[in-house]
Formats: structure tokens, C-alpha cells, sequence
């Protein structure tokens, strides 16, 4: 921009030609033949594409930011092009160039629309995150952008599913796999990920170990896992496909081969996966803690019958003999 | 000091230091545990068969204390201090494990559950097992999980309280008291590296367990290679 100043001034004042309206007129015309290519040819295959409505909204921010920042970037490209074909040094030229000055008008114009970029970013980014509940991130165990009929304890997410409703996955971070409990369901837990289509999906994200990160790359869902702490997340299905979800917090030995592959059904064939995948792991499922939004494997309650048979009757409380460190 | 002096003590200085980083390399970083073929002694359209046992103590080791897995050779039917493994893709793979540790509880008594095997059952001391309940019994030791295949088989230990008061103390373990679990599980087809691990928190003197044993190849974690 400040040379810009420096182009336009002395050779328009010669009678020459209007180096910045001439600027002008390219970028306009490449900025929007840009914008254009990229909002309606590329927008579409930007990540993370559009199986949840999460994912949809993070793609369209993310294109928002591309068609926001093209025109930018071309600006940069144009004037740089521009001054190396125009201002270049001719044979025989060794005169000083003319003299820079400031330009009051063209500072405050800089100033006011680089502020105004900025400034609506952040308008449009807080809307982002708070319309569509959270945008796919971990709200934390007391959400507060929520969408109708999500079930926030315990007891209603036991409340059996019926297809329209909201649907609670409890994703279980474990060294080094992510298991899937389905409270709605019967309360199985499985390692498998399999979602109906066209259904709002809650994630309760924990642990029980170290930290993990939930991250169901085409949902647009993120979520830390942390022990001891319920974070919840909201994705809509809306078409079928398949589900990347990998590990996004380095957790120990193979952290890298924490990943698994999820899907999304239709709901017909959801129920039927559900119906016998519960009745395949029912033996399994029984011996699983009651549900709960978290869960403390060291704690003595469960552990009960098996300690006394050790001898080790929670003298140190826990699952270790107690000069065995454990978390707090 | 001479001109001379002064490029010897130099001289010896830098190879302290480029002999110092060779040694961290080759002792540190390339030093690792040994991997048992199964390949060549497995016939084409034969089943492999796999010994492996659980050892409550590593004697063999620097790290006497920790528990581990060790593989016996299929030639020497020596056990070997690893968890590096090799067999051809796409084999029946008939696994042995002795269990010799004593029970401990699963973090998440999910993986009570043996899966990926053939019919998805374990034989403990030659008896068809589903599930065992560990936090209800005293009755899993470890267990044998490849995430990749879908392999889960908890690992019976003896369930006495006698018996887990009187463990074998050398390792290997070649007597006291244990388990004898078989199953069997078909390799993949597709070539690579697949690793496993043990579910049970049993790294003892660690936070909440999951350090040293269980975060170290050759001990509770390993790698099964699938050969072409
Ligand atoms: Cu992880
Ligand atoms: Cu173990």
C-alpha cells in the first residue's frame, strides 16, 4: 500500500498512467475470478467435508476464510507482478526513484478495512461456535450450547432410543483404543463406531487412563479424553459413509496406531446392529460397571470380591498396594 | 601450550564425543530385543504354533522387577526375552500361553471378552472360556490383544490365593504354579506390522501402572510381523 502511494503520485501528476486505478482494475478482476474458482469448484472437497453437520460448518468457515483471504493474497501477487513489468530499471536509467511520502487517506482506508476483517471474523466465528452447539469441540461435562433434547445425565441417557432422538455414544479412551458405550441401547460397550444417519449424535467423552483426544475426522468432531471428565460433543449425521476417528493426544507407546474406522447406517440397519451386537456381547455387558457419565476403574466398590481375595483390602484404596503411585 | 598439544587434546576430545554418540546410537536407540521366526518352520497350509508365557519377574533382564512375555524358539525351544514375533500372512496361528503371573484386574473389564480368536473362545487348561469376569474373580493375569485384528484374549492366571502367594521367582518360568491357555487365531493376508499388547495396567511401582513394562517392547507390549 505505501508504495502504492509512491506509484500513483508522481506519474499521474506527469500525466502518465494511473499505475493504481490500473492495480484496481486487475485484482477486482482476479480477486473475484478467485473467489469464484474457489468457493464453487474447490469449496466443496475443503476438510473435512460434510458427513456431520459439525464437519459442514468447519468447512464452511474454512471457506468463508479462503474467500476472504484470496483477494488478499492476489492483491500481494498483482502489485508484485505489476511493479517487476512496470517499474522495472530501464538501460541507461541511473536517476534516484521518486521520493516516498505518506498518504493519510490510503492509511486510514488500510486501517479501517484490515480492523473490519478482523472484527467480523470474530463476530462470524463466535456465531460459528455457538449456533451450531459447540461446532463438533468438546464442550466440557456442563455444556452450554446445546441441542433440543440432548441428555445430560446419567439417568436420561439410559432412557432407551427411539430413531429421531438424540443419540448418546459414551466414547471410552483407553491405551490404545477407543471403545463405544450406547446407553440408549442396553448399555453395551463395543469397539466398534456405527451411527445412524440423520440423527443428532452426543458424544460423552472420557477415560480411563491418561489423556486422549476424540477426533471423528469427517464428523467434525473433537473432544479431549480426559479421566474423570465427561466432555461432550455434537455432530448431526447427514448422509452415509465412513468415519476416520484417531487418537489426537499423544498417550504413550502407540499413540500412532490409536485409530479406528466408524460408519454411518441407516437407521434400520443401526437398530439391527444394535439389537444384535447387544445380544452378541449381553455376557460381557454384565460385567461392565453401571453406567456413568465417568468412571474410576481404581475404585475399591467394584473391585471388591477379587481385592479380598488378593488380601488386599483397600487398606491403600485402590487397585495398587499403596506405596504405588496413582493419579490424585 | 604447543601447537601440537593443543591439536592432540582436541583430537581426543572430539572422538570422546563422536565415540560417546556411536555408543547411545547402537546401545540406546538399535538395541532392541530379538524377533522369533515362525516362518520357516511353518509347512504351506500348516498351522504355526506359538509358545509364549508370562513371567512375573524379568531375572533375565536389567529390569528384574518388571513382568513379561518371552517367546519360545521354535528350533531351540529356548524362551527367548522378547515380544517381536514373525509369521507368514494369512497362516492359522495356534497360540500357547502359560501363564504364570498372578491375577491382577482389568482396567476395563470389557476386554474380558476374547474375541478374534477362532470362535471367539480361549481354552483354559483345556476348558472353552468366552469371557472371564476379572474384577468379580480372580482369574486374568494379562492379556493378548492385537487392536488391528480385533484380537482380544484375556490371559487366565492361576486363581488361588495360595497359588498367587507362591509364584515362580526365575524367569523363565519353567515351574509353579500357572495356566495353560490355548486359542487360535488366523494371521492377516496383508504383509506388515501389527502390534499387541497387554491391557491390564501391570506396571507395579508406576503411576496407575501404565509405565515401564507396559509401555516397553519386550516386556508387555510387542510386534507381530506379518511375512509375505
Ligand atoms: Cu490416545
Ligand atoms: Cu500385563
Amino acid at each position: 500500500m505505501a508504495a502504492e502511494t509512491q506509484a500513483a503520485t508522481p506519474a499521474a501528476k506527469a500525466g502518465g498512467p494511473n499505475h493504481g486505478l490500473r492495480i484496481f482494475l486487475i485484482w477486482i478482476v482476479l480477486a473475484l475470478a478467485a473467489d469464484l474458482v474457489l468457493w464453487f469448484v474447490l469449496g466443496p472437497h475443503i476438510p473435512p467435508g460434510r458427513l456431520g453437520s459439525a464437519a459442514q460448518g468447519q468447512q464452511f468457515d474454512n471457506n468463508v476464510m479462503i474467500a476472504m483471504s484470496a483477494p488478499v493474497l492476489v492483491l500481494v501477487l498483482v502489485y508484485f507482478t505489476y511493479a517487476i513489468v512496470v517499474w522495472r530499471r530501464r538501460p541507461g536509467d541511473d536517476a534516484d526513484g521518486p521520493p516516498l511520502h505518506g498518504h493519510s487517506r490510503i492509511q486510514a482506508l488500510w486501517i479501517t478495512v484490515t480492523s473490519v476483517m478482523v472484527l467480523s471474523l470474530a463476530a462470524f466465528g463466535t456465531y460459528e461456535l455457538i449456533v451450531p452447539y459447540g461446532a463438533g469441540g468438546g464442550e466440557g461435562p456442563s455444556p452450554i450450547w446445546n441441542p433440543p433434547g440432548a441428555e445430560l445425565t446419567a439417568a436420561a441417557q439410559q432412557r432407551p432410543w427411539a430413531p429421531g432422538h438424540v443419540l448418546v455414544v459414551q466414547v471410552i479412551g483407553q491405551q490404545w483404543r477407543f471403545t463405544y458405550r450406547y446407553p440408549g441401547l442396553g448399555g453395551f460397550e463395543t469397539t466398534e463406531l456405527v451411527l445412524p444417519v440423520n440423527t443428532m449424535i452426543q458424544f460423552d467423552v472420557t477415560s480411563i487412563d491418561v489423556i486422549h483426544s476424540f477426533w471423528a475426522y469427517q464428523l467434525g468432531v473433537k473432544a479431549d479424553a480426559n479421566p474423570g471428565v465427561d466432555n461432550v460433543a455434537y455432530t448431526k449425521t447427514q448422509h452415509l459413509g465412513r468415519v476416520t476417528v484417531r487418537c489426537a493426544e499423544l498417550c504413550g507407546l502407540w499413540h500412532g496406531a490409536m485409530f479406528n474406522y466408524g460408519k454411518v447406517v441407516t437407521v434400520p440397519q443401526f437398530q439391527a446392529w444394535a439389537s444384535s451386537t447387544s445380544v452378541a456381547l449381553a455376557d460381557v455387558t454384565k460385567l461392565l460397571p453401571p453406567y456413568s457419565t465417568t468412571y474410576d476403574p481404581t475404585e475399591i466398590a467394584h473391585l471388591g470380591p477379587v481385592l479380598q481375595k488378593l488380601g488386599l483390602t483397600g487398606a491403600g484404596g485402590g487397585y495398587y498396594p499403596p506405596q504405588d503411585p496413582s493419579q490424585p | 601450550m604447543s601447537l601440537p598439544v593443543r591439536v592432540g587434546t582436541l583430537l581426543v576430545a572430539f572422538l570422546a564425543v563422536v565415540g560417546g554418540a556411536i555408543f547411545v546410537v547402537i546401545h540406546y536407540l538399535l538395541a532392541g530385543p530379538p524377533t522369533v521366526d515362525f516362518t520357516s518352520q511353518a509347512a504351506p497350509g500348516q498351522p504355526v504354533h506359538i509358545v509364549l508365557q508370562e513371567a512375573p519377574q524379568t531375572t533375565v533382564s536389567d529390569r528384574p522387577d518388571w513382568v513379561s512375555y518371552f517367546i519360545q524358539d521354535p528350533a531351540s525351544h529356548q524362551w527367548v526375552h522378547t515380544t517381536l514375533f514373525k509369521v507368514p500372512a494369512g497362516s492359522m496361528i495356534d497360540v500357547t500361553v502359560l501363564g504364570y503371573d498372578g491375577c491382577t484386574p482389568l482396567r476395563n473389564p470389557f476386554w474380558g471378552k476374547i474375541s478374534g480368536t477362532v470362535g471367539n473362545v480361549e481354552y483354559v487348561n483345556g476348558k472353552p472360556t468366552q469371557v472371564l469376569n476379572s474384577w468379580g474373580e480372580c482369574s486374568v493375569a494379562h492379556t493378548f490383544s492385537i487392536p488391528g485384528i480385533g484380537l482380544n484374549v484375556p490371559i487366565a492366571s492361576p486363581t488361588t490365593l495360595a497359588a498367587n502367594n507362591n509364584l515362580c521367582g526365575t524367569s523363565p518360568c519353567t515351574s509353579g504354579p500357572h495356566t495353560t491357555v490355548t486359542f487360535s487365531f488366523k494371521a492377516p493376508a496383508t504383509p506388515g506390522s501389527y502390534f499387541w499388547q497387554c491391557r491390564i495396567p501391570c506396571g507395579l511401582g508406576f503411576l496407575d501402572g501404565f509405565g515401564g513394562p507396559m509401555q516397553t517392547i519386550g516386556y508387555m507390549t510387542g510386534e507381530m510381523e506379518v511375512a509375505g
